[in-house]
């Protein structure tokens, strides 16, 4: 029996709703042999950081077809939330980014029902607002927030040890990245999942087969905020600074890039649209003074050609199964 | 009451220039259902490019005519290379293809032209006109009209020209609109390219308020989709008057309750308009196919 | 699952190679992370323009120690996070032996713990007072702090008998901050701020905000701290509404173009600004003349464009850095932080700077000139006593 043959009895594995992560963690595990010096770590942080709210706000637009320009607004909110719990109240820092995450889910929530019964670029114009909202709020309220100049983050430790250095940020955040994807391929899978779906379809053909579509709608925007939050969190934890752009129109702008690049419906879709996104305006600093005009040629480029985004393109390409 | 008058013309003029910007989104939304948010860029193009043609000893009225021009080409080039191409594309993609227009754009227009603020001389002169203890400055007149004037003109070339019931019928049903001969990609682009007119046209008229820099498309794009959206999407009245009153609420906000929150407050109040009317103003209610 | 594994593979490698750095080279390189895009653009462009201009004319004189410069510009287009990034980059990747740029105090603050880390020597061009204060070993910086620019306006507020003022602010980073710093020294200077408001710095029409001011009882005085475009509009709507106290600009209004976008509503207006803006009308004996004249005449020619303060900033951290350098006659960056910090008596385009262990500023007051505009020119105003 040839080997190919052999190795067909796996076939069933390939299915697992959880496979795609496995050439992924394998690509995180051998990337560091590449790393020359902690530059190379940090921006793959921050790629990981980026594709967290990426798979969150996939989960909004790819699977539950509700679009968001306010997202970056709640990862405003988990940034902040582990810059003024510490400074201001006291509060431990992953003390703190429990609890940005938990006002995120509630913020989603109490927003979320009104605003999720607007459609199209309604829902759109409405999300905006709301994260132009938390901009002003975070510029304005300079007591709590330093104001457009921004505050310090007061670095965390995970029991006892402290999180600095590139390294170490890389492997947290890599491990991060792979529970939240796994969360969310589970997700994807499940019949919560296959009710967001539907929705994404037509959301009367869900309602007459009994799906509770505000019920699901608002829950899976709550999920996408929390998402957003720890991503947040992460971001202001990383950089030690935090300034009120971070929840700024121009950042949800890029997080829908993100999703839409890679591919709306696609786990792996966010991580690519997130890698794409962080590292372009690295490798384009050769072009100097063309780095903007290259940036926007290559975004529309890639979604002329490849109109689905990236994986689910190249998926087609090499023959390969959505994921 | 003098405060009061100085409230409303400050919003009147804001929301003259929002006006202006929203009714560019109008005309493409309706011919492809697309949200162009390079509409900004456009806006930039026709004040940067006056304003350099016109450092370059251009009389200034036929600087404003070319700008217009280019920004027509642009607005073709915009459609022809990357819409078009992208045909079938679903409508968040097309989106992030004018935002990538719209990166594209300012990056050229970085090198192009320069990183400082412009400023064109006002049409009527720079005396304000004085009515009831408050000012108004007769540009932000010429603003308004101008609005109202494309709003009517495009009004009625929509409603009583042959070329504008053809885009009403490729915005109604592509297919169908082909089957009757209309050829889609000609409306499409005449459509860009008037859209594009429109807002070089507002670039032009406002910059001698607003002054203007390669990078003052994204917030005026911004406010714009805001305002058309208020307004209700495919509607030029509604563009108009959600223009308007986006620039009253701001105004009345900074006056009355906080200016560092003017925009907040502005945005709050267009959730609560469409949380009553989820299709904006004047928007039309949509029929939901199953 | 195929497909996948292809393109995670891919993209590793894409990832390794797009960021992989250019060949190594003997030259000495210097750093800078500046903010020639986005909206902070109106003071990062200039500051790039210098840098390469000046870094160019160094070489050309056989540069510094015997070695060529290289100069590695990176663009955060003002947001901190990117900053941080490319901090990072010049230290880990690019190896640079000193970093002149930090346009904003946001993008600053970022990058001061990579440098501060690393023990690179880092000039800053930001202009909040809390990049040198505390002072931190590896960070310096020229421009004036926003604090000086209040009591520059104080004093000359308290010379003409106007002690009640108004403040209308930008809330962006530079409005907010020398806000708060005028907010804080008014008391001590004599002066009482009466009204305080606010305005987006991308907002066309301030005349609500005028008409509150307007209307407050006993002004004297109106203060505007802004940059960009705002200051220009707040002056033209100031003029529009016939108010009749006198105005202050800030030194964020930077260059001769804002004289032109005011037009005849600036006449009168006044604004705490460096000599370089009045460089050739500077009496001859000011020992800043020739050097602020030699620089606006290189500027000017170079770029075609008025010279701007913000640019004069880069110019004095450069040449700072680089007179470091020379004294210390090698580039190893703790001789060279030394010698900056020893820096006495540094005729400047913007000042003249005495810098000290406890003070990596080294202006004071007598950096800033009041300046009044008349007929759509700068004048300077005799020195009020500060």
């Amino acid at each position: 029996m040839s080997v190919l043959a052999r190795l067909g009895r796996f076939r069933p594995l390939l299915r697992h709703r959880l496979i795609s992560l496995v050439p992924i963690s394998a690509v995180i595990l051998v990337l560091p042999l590449l790393f020359s010096s902690a530059y190379y770590y940090r921006v793959a942080a921050l790629v990981f950081i980026f594709a967290i709210a990426a798979i969150g706000l996939n989960l909004l637009m790819g699977f539950a077809g509700q679009v968001s320009l306010g997202h970056a607004g709640f990862m405003g909110i988990g940034a902040y939330a582990v810059a003024i719990g510490p400074i201001h109240l006291g509060i431990p820092p992953l003390l703190s980014f429990v609890l940005g995450a938990i006002l995120s889910a509630l913020i989603a929530f109490v927003v979320g029902r009104p605003i999720l019964r607007l459609k199209g670029h309604y829902l759109a114009v409405a999300t905006l607002g709301f994260g132009v909202l938390l901009a002003i709020v975070f510029t304005n309220e300079a007591n709590w927030t330093g104001g457009p100049d921004g505050m310090t983050v007061r670095q965390a430790a995970l029991l006892n040890w402290p999180l600095r250095g590139a390294e170490t940020w890389y492997w947290t955040l890599a491990l991060s990245f792979l529970i939240g994807a796994a969360l969310a391929l589970n997700l994807v899978d499940s019949p919560t999942g296959r009710a967001l779906r539907a929705i994404h379809n037509s959301e009367i053909a869900a309602r007459v087969l009994g799906v509770d579509v505000a019920q699901k709608k608002l829950m899976i925007f709550v999920v996408s905020a929390v998402y957003a939050s720890v991503a947040g969190s992460f971001f202001a934890l990383l950089n030690g600074y935090i300034t009120p752009d971070v929840s700024g129109f121009l950042r949800s702008i890029e997080l829908v890039a993100m999703v839409v690049l890679g591919g709306m419906g696609s786990v792996t879709g966010s991580l690519v649209g997130a890698t794409v996104l962080v590292i372009l305006p690295q490798a384009l600093t050769s072009f100097h003074d063309y780095e903007h005009m290259a940036l926007g040629l290559i975004v529309m480029s890639v979604m002329i050609f490849l109109r689905g985004g990236i994986v689910p393109s190249l998926a087609g390409v090499f023959g390969g199964r959505r994921s | 009451m003098a405060e009061f008058l100085q409230f409303l013309f400050s919003g009147l003029t804001v929301g003259a220039i929002y006006a202006l910007v929203a009714i560019g989104f109008t005309l493409i939304y309706n011919a492809s259902d697309v949200v162009n948010f390079a509409q900004g860029e456009f806006v930039m193009l026709g004040g940067m490019t006056t304003v350099f043609l016109g450092y370059a000893g251009v009389p200034l009225p036929f600087a404003a005519v070319a700008a217009v021009a280019v920004a027509t080409a642009v607005g073709l080039a915009l459609y022809r290379f990357a819409i078009e191409t992208a045909r079938e594309a679903n409508a968040v993609t097309l989106i992030i293809i004018t935002i990538g227009a719209s990166i594209f754009l300012r990056g050229a227009a970085e090198i192009v032209f320069d990183k400082r603020f412009h400023s064109l001389p006002q049409l009527f002169g720079s005396d304000p006109i004085r009515i009831g203890g408050a000012t108004i400055l007769p540009q932000s007149v010429v603003v308004l009209a101008g609005a109202l004037i494309i709003m009517v003109s495009l009004w009625a070339f929509i409603d009583r020209t042959l070329f504008g019931r053809a885009v009403i019928a490729t915005s109604a049903n592509r297919v169908a609109a082909r089957l009757v001969g209309i050829d889609t990609r000609i409306i499409v682009g005449a459509c860009f390219a008037l859209s594009a007119a429109i807002g070089a046209i507002a670039g032009v008229l406002i910059t001698p308020i607003t002054l203007t820099s390669y990078n003052a498309g994204t917030l005026l794009a911004l406010k714009g989709f805001a305002a058309v959206m208020l307004g209700g999407i495919g509607s030029a009245v509604g563009a108009v008057v959600g223009g308007i009153l986006l620039g009253l609420f701001e105004a009345f906000a900074a006056g009355y309750v906080s200016a560092s929150y003017k925009d907040a407050v502005a945005f709050l109040v267009i959730l609560v308009v469409l949380f009553a009317m989820p299709q904006g103003l004047f928007g039309k209610a949509t029929i939901e196919r199953v | 699952m195929l497909g996948n594994l292809k393109i995670a593979a891919v993209l590793g490698a894409g990832l390794a190679t797009a960021l992989a750095a250019g060949p190594a080279s003997a030259q000495v390189k210097i750093g800078a992370v500046l903010s020639a895009s986005g909206p902070a653009s109106f003071l990062g462009d200039p500051e790039k323009k210098t840098l390469d201009i000046y870094v160019e004319d160094i070489n050309a004189k056989g540069g510094i120690n015997g070695q060529k410069l290289q100069l590695v510009v990176y663009d955060d287009g003002g947001d901190a996070n990117a900053a941080r990034t490319f901090a990072t980059r010049l230290v880990e990747e690019d190896k640079v032996v000193a970093i002149v740029g930090g346009t904003t105090t946001g993008t600053t603050m970022a990058m001061i713990p990579v440098f501060e880390d690393a023990q690179v020597p880092f000039i800053s061009l930001a202009g909040a007072i809390e990049i040198i204060q505390p002072v931190r070993k590896w960070v310096f910086k020229t421009p004036h702090t926003d604090r000086m620019a209040c009591e520059k306006i104080f004093a000359d507020l308290k010379a003409r008998k106007l002690t009640t003022v108004a403040l209308i602010s930008g809330t962006d980073a530079f409005g907010k901050s020398m806000r708060d710093q005028c907010i804080d020294v008014a008391p001590k200077a004599g002066i009482t701020i009466a009204t305080v408001e606010n305005y987006g710095p991308g907002d066309s029409d301030m005349t609500p905000q005028l008409t509150k001011i307007k209307a407050a009882a006993g002004i004297q005085a109106v203060v505007n701290t802004g940059f960009g475009q705002g200051p220009a509009i707040v002056t033209r709507n100031y003029r529009q509404l016939d108010i009749p106290y006198p105005l202050y600009q800030s030194h964020g209004v930077a260059s001769k173009q804002f004289v032109d976008l005011a037009g005849p509503a600036a006449n009168g207006v006044r604004l705490p600004a460096a000599a370089l803006l009045v460089a050739e009308k500077l009496p001859d004996n000011d020992r800043q003349k020739p050097i602020a004249v030699a620089y606006k005449k290189t500027f000017e020619a170079k770029t075609g464009q008025p010279v701007s303060t913000f640019g004069g900033h880069a110019y004095d951290g450069l040449m700072i850095l680089t007179e470091a350098a020379k004294r210390a006659g090698s580039f190893d960056r703790a001789k060279v932080r030394d010698e900056i910090e020893r820096t006495k008596d540094y005729i400047g385009a913007d000042g003249i700077y005495n810098m000290s262990p406890t003070d990596h500023l080294g202006l004071d007051l007598s950096a800033f000139r009041m300046l009044e505009i008349k007929n759509g020119d700068w004048t300077l105003v005799p020195d009020s006593g500060s």
